[in-house]
């Protein structure tokens, strides 16, 4: 089970709550401060893709986000349930060319994704897709010492 | 919180001082500020991103669109920003070669291509 389950609206307005939450919940379960602002921006971009899949798709379900505090690992999951044929994530630091750079914004926030979070899986099916990415924790203890 | 916008005409060019957290919410609002300069006839924009805490995918796209915009009245469109956290989404998206990115608005309204 998820440490926190999070399911919103799929509208615009909520992803900054998502952000939030995720980042709360990261840092109690032990992701460095430093990685946090990566942790922070990696879930919007998610959460952002998702929710444009749903409102371009008319789907009316939320999107769902799983944060999932592990033994030395904390995982974000976020889901979607447009249709979609696989995607390909663009690799780091390809550039982005002005061609109908608008239209390239889902593509933009893969980039932003994959350069981010070296842990990270896309995948997508016809019954939705999800973004996977993970970071290593701290343990609790190591904390106090 | 949310986006902050105010703008200051200095010679030729128009500054954009940006403030707050640009993201699919607000992004809209910064993009129509944009549309609005250049259809006003304002073609060359610095964007000072000083006071920007957060920037996403989405906030990157406004920006080039507001580049392709000024573009075609041959116009230009430079960022003031100093801020690393904000600097790496440019260069993770190779976005750094496509903006010229100042230190300051005075450095910014100095350049010329």
């Amino acid at each position: 089970m998820a440490t926190v389950e999070l399911r919103f609206s799929a509208l615009p307005e909520h992803v900054r709550t998502a952000r939030l939450v995720a980042a709360a919940v990261a840092r109690r379960a032990g992701v460095d401060e430093a990685v946090l602002d990566e942790v922070r921006l990696a879930v919007g971009e998610a959460c952002t893709r998702a929710v444009g899949l749903h409102q371009h798709g008319g789907i009316s379900a939320p999107v769902r986000v799983l944060l999932i505090e592990e033994e030395k690992q904390f995982s974000i999951e976020v889901g979607d349930e447009a249709p979609h044929a696989p995607v390909r994530a663009r690799p780091a630091g390809e550039v982005l060319g002005d061609a109908d750079a608008e239209s390239e914004e889902d593509e933009m926030g893969l980039a932003v994704i994959s350069g981010l979070v070296d842990d990270v899986e896309v995948s997508a099916g016809e019954s939705g897709g999800s973004i996977r990415m993970r970071w290593p924790t701290t343990p609790p203890a190591a904390l106090f010492t | 919180m949310d986006l902050s916008l105010s703008t200051e005409t200095v010679g030729d060019r128009t500054i954009v001082r940006v403030g707050g957290e640009i993201d699919v919410y607000t992004a809209p609002k910064l993009r129509e500020q944009l549309v609005e300069l250049v259809n006003d006839g304002s073609f060359h924009l610095v964007v000072d991103m000083e006071g920007v805490d957060f920037l996403d995918s989405t906030g990157l796209g406004v920006l080039v669109g507001g580049l392709k915009r000024v573009r075609a009245h041959e116009g230009s469109l430079r960022l003031v920003c100093n801020q690393e956290r904000i600097l790496k989404i440019f260069r993770i998206t190779g976005l750094t070669k496509v903006f010229p990115i100042h230190t300051s608005v005075e450095e910014a309204v100095a350049a010329t291509d």
